[in-house]
């Protein structure tokens, strides 16, 4: 079920509900709906403090195990500073994987930022273009790769 | 209903952000299909029914890619067929009352076709047609271009059989003016926006009068496998993949240069006047046909054999518009290069396939790179060519990795 689904879904079956019967139907379902998924729920976020009433520790325990090698492994992202933002910020509308294979200077990632914004719907990000800008170009800088790298990743094997 | 939208909206973002431990600032004005990832998203691995050697770029939307010894075949299975989507695969398709229309400033009048209309009034073609990604490459420039990184995998030669678009424009009837066929395809906006449309691009009047550019209905024999334009998909063989559109519902004969999303800007084309790398260039010009390019699909990179065997080598190579016309390898950066075998493509727009017998004279490592020709005597490079903005025709050559012991 996806966002779209859950929407419409939902909203067909709240057309039928008062208001007040509404209002605590859809915190109900929302809360189950994430309830349902507690593994990838993801609260830790270096730097950031989790607001309140979401720090239980067993739910810590659950984030922590989503981290390894200072990777969140839901997403692939580095976990540092700002990475929750552009979880929450750019991760709707596609894959973690489009920003982690790409490369660029801050300009560089403002400047997809501002061609997203242009032609993709991307919302005006505030305050929060700062983290994000600032996360990007730290740990995804570009790296100077010459006019031809050696090969890698070479998987030797006997041929038969 | 609006008021409605934007309660839910409130409510789900009150949840976003408590799940998320922070406040989405200008959540406010997130479109209501939005869904951060926090609810689920795992790396990928292939879509059912791909290859499990094809490399995942991108899950949402779909782009995979092949690698090279993946395309050993000499005709592309749908299993390693590379996935190049704008948008999200079309879902809740009615096949049985699909319609095509065609429409625009250069018919002489709209007509529509059912997809029997198409079948049974028109003589069907089937051509072998390479298909290659424009930013097949991407990952080799620097400075870095943005986008999916392609490596050498998103390239593919199916067989193809539709409708020749030129008989259905015949038939349909269009004007002195006609310049450009625009496509529109089903597929669905990634920010979930119903009136969006992802990707809209189309070929030059000549190029769609050529008789291989195709409306298929058909891949290999069998129906057009959904993530590859099910019913209905565009085939102009030899151009950027991104001008054969797929879940083709519309076409527009225009009398000015389709103006569609990924027509205009950086999409889908390069400077008219070259740019030092990483500057950015006045006027960029619409990529056409692709460049020469070949890839070695056997043996596999990584290769070791014992000395004194010979290596057998083989591939394909293509030319875009054109087509190749010899075929060479070089077992020593490119020193001295060797004739391949090469054979003459199925019909025009297909990939050739050639091979070669090697010997690597002492023990050591060894990279076999394989440079193509074309027709008009160009060559592939063997370093990466002009940098433009977004990385598109990376066709440098390619190379393996072989080792004698």
């Amino acid at each position: 079920m996806d966002g779209k689904d859950f929407i419409s879904r939902m909203g067909a079956l709240l057309s039928l509900l008062g208001g007040a019967l509404f209002t605590a139907f859809l915190l109900g379902a929302v809360t189950l709906y994430f309830y349902s998924f507690p593994g990838q729920l993801s609260q830790v976020d270096h730097g950031n403090t989790p607001s309140e009433g979401t720090t239980a520790s067993t739910k810590e325990n659950v984030e922590v195990a989503q981290i390894e090698g200072g990777i969140h492994q839901p997403t692939g992202f580095i976990v540092d500073q700002g990475y929750k933002v552009v979880i929450a910020n750019c991760t709707g509308c596609h894959s973690s994987q489009l920003v982690i294979q790409n490369r660029a200077s801050r300009e560089g990632w403002k400047n997809m930022i501002t061609w997203m914004q242009a032609t993709q719907n991307l919302w005006d990000l505030g305050d929060q273009e700062e983290q994000i800008l600032n996360y990007l170009a730290k740990h995804y800088a570009p790296v100077d790769q010459g006019r031809r790298k050696p090969l890698a990743n070479i998987e030797w094997y006997e041929l038969k | 209903m609006a008021n409605r939208r934007t309660f839910i909206k409130k409510g789900l973002l009150a949840a976003y952000s408590s799940a998320l431990g922070m406040n989405i600032v200008f959540g406010h004005t997130m479109p209501v299909d939005y869904k951060p990832v926090l609810l689920g998203q795992k790396p990928a691995s292939p879509p059912s029914g791909k290859h499990p050697g094809m490399v995942v770029l991108n899950d949402r939307p779909w782009n995979v890619e092949a690698q090279a010894h993946l395309l050993d075949d000499k005709i592309t299975p749908a299993d390693k067929m590379f996935i190049r989507n704008n948008g999200q695969v079309p879902r809740n398709m009615d096949v049985s009352s699909w319609e095509l229309l065609v429409d625009g400033e250069s018919v002489l009048q709209p007509k529509k076709y059912s997809l029997a209309d198409l079948r049974s009034r028109f003589q069907p073609y089937t051509y072998q047609l390479t298909l290659e990604c424009g930013g097949n490459g991407r990952g080799e420039f620097n400075p870095p271009a943005k986008g999916n990184q392609w490596t050498v995998g998103a390239v593919s030669c199916a067989e193809w059989t539709g409708v020749r678009l030129r008989d259905l424009l015949n038939d349909v009837g269009i004007a002195k003016d006609a310049l450009y066929i625009g496509y529109y395809g089903k597929d669905e906006h990634l920010s979930g926006d119903k009136d969006k449309v992802v990707i809209s691009r189309g070929v030059p009047i000549e190029k769609a009068m050529m008789p291989e550019t195709l409306l298929a209905y058909s891949m290999n024999g069998g129906d057009i496998p959904l993530v590859h334009g099910h019913p209905l998909r565009m085939v102009a063989g030899g151009w950027p993949a991104s001008a054969s559109g797929k879940w083709i519902h519309r076409l527009s004969v225009r009398n000015i240069v389709h103006d569609g999303p990924k027509m205009g800007g950086d999409s889908y084309r390069v400077p008219c006047e070259p740019v030092a790398p990483g500057t950015p260039a006045k006027n960029m010009c619409i990529i056409e046909s692709m460049p020469v390019k070949s890839l070695v699909t056997y043996p596999k990179s990584g290769a070791i054999l014992p000395h004194g065997k010979t290596l057998g080598i083989r591939g394909h190579a293509w030319a875009g518009e054109y087509e190749v016309s010899s075929m060479h390898y070089s077992i020593d950066f490119g020193a001295t290069w060797h004739p391949c075998h090469l054979e003459k493509p199925n019909n025009r727009l297909a990939w050739q396939h050639w091979q070669a017998q090697v010997d690597l004279p002492q023990r050591g490592y060894y990279e076999v790179w394989a440079r193509a020709t074309d027709s008009h005597r160009r060559q592939q490079p063997m370093v990466v060519p002009g940098w433009n903005p977004k990385g598109y025709l990376n066709n440098a050559c390619h190379r393996i990795a072989v080792k004698s012991v």
